[in-house]
C-alpha cells in the first residue's frame, strides 16, 4: 500500500486516521488539529474567564495528562489568562494510586503547575484499601465516587479555585449514555451529558471559601479516546496506565465493549451517541437544570468518575445510589416539586403545551449557568438545597451521601447502608 | 523473497505490557516468506500470543480472532488502518506498537 499523504498539508505522510471523519493526517497536522477542536470546544461554551484559577483534576492517566498538556498549550498560545494548576485525590491504594500519583508529580514539573494531593485519609479517616478491607471488593466503588465528588470540591476550595476540569472523553460520556439508556435514567443521562456542571449554591451561597459551589467542566468531552492516545503517543507524553485493583465493573464494561465494537464498524457512532444524548436530555422534562444543585451536582459525579478509576469504576454507582436515594425518598419528589414550579411560574409564553418547549425552558437557567440565573430558579432551589448538618457539604439531605457511607464505615456495618433494597 | 526469519520489534504500552511480562519492547524473530508472501500481523499476533504472552487471559488482547478494539495497532507509527490493518505484510526492521487505550483515565 503506497503511502497517503496528509490531507491537510498534503506533504507529509499520512500516519493518523481519525474516527470522527476518516481523514488522513500526518503528525504535525493532527496534533494541531487535536489542539485546534479542543480550543473551538473552550470558546465555543465560555468555559474560561481571564483571571481564572483552574484545577485540573489529575490522575495521571492518559486522560488528565493530555488535558494538562494541551491546557497549557492553549493557555499560552491563545492567551486565555486562566492559572492552571493540578489536583490530585489520593485514594489510599497501595500499587495504584501510589505509582500514579508519581506520574503526577512528574507531571507538575514537566508543565510547571503547582500540584496539590488530597488524601482520603486526611479528610475521612479511611483510605480505599481500608474500605475494601470492610466491606469488601462488591460496591466499594460507591464509597470511593462519592468520596472523590467531595474530596475534589474540598481540595479546589482550599486552593481558592472554583472550577475543576476533568478530562472525561467522548468515549467516557457515549458509555455513560448507554448505562443511563440501559437503565432507563434518562433525568441523570441529560445531566451528564452536559459540559458544565456547577452545583447552583454557586448563585446561592455567598460564601467565598465554601466548597458547594464549584463549577465542573469537561474539555476533552468531544475528543475520541483513540486520539488522546495517539496525542499522547506522538507528544511523547508521560501517563501512566494501569487499572485500578479494585474495578471489576461488570457494566461500564459492557457498555465500553460495546462501544469500542461499534467504533470498529463505524467510528462515528461514539460522537453520535453522544449527540443522541444530548439531545435526548433536552427532551427530559426538569431533570436538565432545575435540580443540578441536588441531584445533578452531587449524582452526576457518581456517574463519571475523574481520572485514574475513570474508565471502569462507577457502574455499580447508579443502582446503590438510587437505592439510597430511595431509602431517603426526597429526591424524586423534589424533582416534581422543581418540575411543577417551573411550569407554573412561566405560563405565559405560547406554545408551552409542547413538552418540548417546556423543557427548553427549564434548560434555560443551565445556559445562563452563571450568578444571574433566574429568580425562579433559586427559589426552587432554595426549596431542596441544604447542607449536610455535618460536613456541611452541598445536601438535599440532613446528611450527606458520605457522611452517611462514612457512619457506616465508622460503625462496622455498611452492608445496611449500602444493600439497601 | 527472502526464505530466513525477519526480526522486528514489538511494544506494549497502555497496560497491555502487563500481559508480557511486564516488559513494553521485545524483539521478535518471525519465520520468513518461504512461499511468496512476508508474515502477516494477524500470523505476528498469533506468533505473540503462543510465545510472548506470559498471561493467560487471551481475551485481555485478541477477541474474535483479532486484535481486540480499544487496542490501537500503530505500525511504524502509523495507524494500521492506513496499512492495511490485519493483511499488512512485516518487513525486516518494522516497529509494531500495541496500544491499549482500556485502562485508566
Amino acid at each position: 500500500m503506497p503511502p497517503a499523504p496528509c490531507a491537510i498539508c498534503e506533504t507529509n505522510r499520512a500516519l493518523i486516521l481519525r474516527p470522527k471523519n476518516h481523514q488522513k493526517l500526518c503528525k504535525t497536522c493532527f496534533i494541531n488539529v487535536f489542539e485546534t477542536e479542543i480550543h473551538n470546544t473552550i470558546i465555543s461554551n465560555k468555559l474560561f474567564s481571564r483571571g481564572e484559577k483552574v484545577a485540573i483534576g489529575a490522575s495521571g492517566g492518559k486522560d488528565s495528562t493530555v488535558l494538562a498538556s494541551v491546557l497549557k498549550t492553549l493557555n499560552e498560545r491563545y492567551d486565555y489568562g486562566v492559572k492552571l494548576m493540578l489536583l490530585s485525590i489520593d485514594e489510599g491504594i497501595k500499587g495504584y494510586r501510589d505509582d500514579s500519583l508519581e506520574t503526577v508529580k512528574r507531571n507538575a514539573q514537566q508543565y510547571d503547575m503547582p500540584l496539590t494531593i488530597v488524601g482520603y485519609d486526611e479528610l475521612y479517616g479511611w483510605t480505599m484499601d481500608q474500605v475494601v478491607e470492610q466491606v469488601g471488593k462488591k460496591g466499594n466503588c460507591t464509597y470511593c465516587g462519592v468520596f472523590r465528588r467531595q474530596a475534589l470540591d474540598r481540595g479546589a476550595a482550599t486552593l481558592g479555585v472554583r472550577h475543576v476540569v476533568t478530562g472525561h472523553n467522548a468515549d467516557d460520556i457515549a458509555e455513560t449514555v448507554l448505562m443511563n439508556l440501559l437503565r432507563g435514567d434518562l433525568p441523570r443521562l441529560s445531566r451528564t451529558t452536559s459540559i458544565i456542571t456547577s452545583t447552583p449554591s454557586a448563585s446561592v451561597s455567598d460564601d467565598p471559601n465554601s466548597h458547594t459551589n464549584i463549577k465542573r467542566s469537561k474539555p476533552l468531552k468531544y475528543a475520541y479516546e483513540k486520539e488522546i492516545v495517539l496525542y499522547a503517543h506522538h507528544k511523547s507524553l508521560d501517563y501512566f496506565s494501569t487499572e485500578c485493583i479494585y474495578s471489576p465493573e461488570a457494566f461500564r464494561g459492557s457498555a465500553r465493549a460495546l462501544i469500542k465494537n461499534l467504533e470498529r464498524v463505524r467510528p462515528s457512532a461514539i460522537l453520535d451517541v453522544v449527540r443522541s444524548g444530548e439531545d435526548m436530555g433536552k427532551l427530559v422534562p426538569g431533570a436538565s437544570n432545575s435540580c443540578a444543585g441536588e441531584c445533578g451536582g452531587k449524582s452526576q459525579v457518581l456517574e463519571e468518575e475523574v481520572g485514574g478509576c475513570g474508565s471502569s469504576n462507577s457502574s455499580a454507582l447508579g443502582g446503590e445510589m438510587a437505592a439510597l436515594d430511595k431509602q431517603f425518598g426526597h429526591n424524586e419528589a423534589a424533582e416534581m416539586d422543581v418540575l411543577e414550579t417551573e411550569i407554573r411560574l412561566k405560563p405565559k409564553s405560547p406554545g408551552q403545551e409542547n413538552g418540548r418547549d417546556i423543557s427548553k425552558e427549564l434548560r434555560r437557567p443551565k445556559n445562563s449557568r452563571s450568578k444571574n440565573a433566574p429568580t425562579i430558579e433559586k427559589k426552587s432551589i432554595r426549596q431542596v438545597m441544604g447542607q449536610c448538618s455535618r460536613c456541611g457539604y452541598l445536601s438535599s439531605q440532613a446528611i450527606c451521601k458520605a457522611c452517611m457511607l462514612l457512619e457506616g464505615l465508622n460503625k462496622n456495618r455498611p452492608r445496611t447502608m449500602v444493600v439497601g433494597e | 523473497m527472502a526464505s530466513d526469519t525477519i526480526s522486528i520489534t514489538v511494544e506494549f504500552t497502555g497496560g497491555l505490557e502487563l500481559l508480557f511480562g511486564n516488559k513494553k519492547k521485545h524483539t521478535v524473530s518471525l519465520p520468513g516468506a518461504s512461499k511468496t508472501k512476508n508474515p502477516d500481523i494477524t500470523f505476528l499476533v498469533n506468533h505473540l500470543c503462543e510465545n510472548l504472552m506470559q498471561d493467560s487471559r487471551r481475551e485481555l488482547f485478541v477477541l474474535d480472532g483479532g486484535v481486540r478494539p480499544g487496542i490501537l495497532v500503530l505500525i511504524n507509527d502509523a495507524d494500521w488502518e492506513l496499512e492495511g490493518e490485519e493483511k499488512y505484510e512485516l518487513q525486516s526492521g518494522d516497529h509494531v506498537l500495541f496500544v491499549s487505550t482500556l485502562h485508566g483515565g
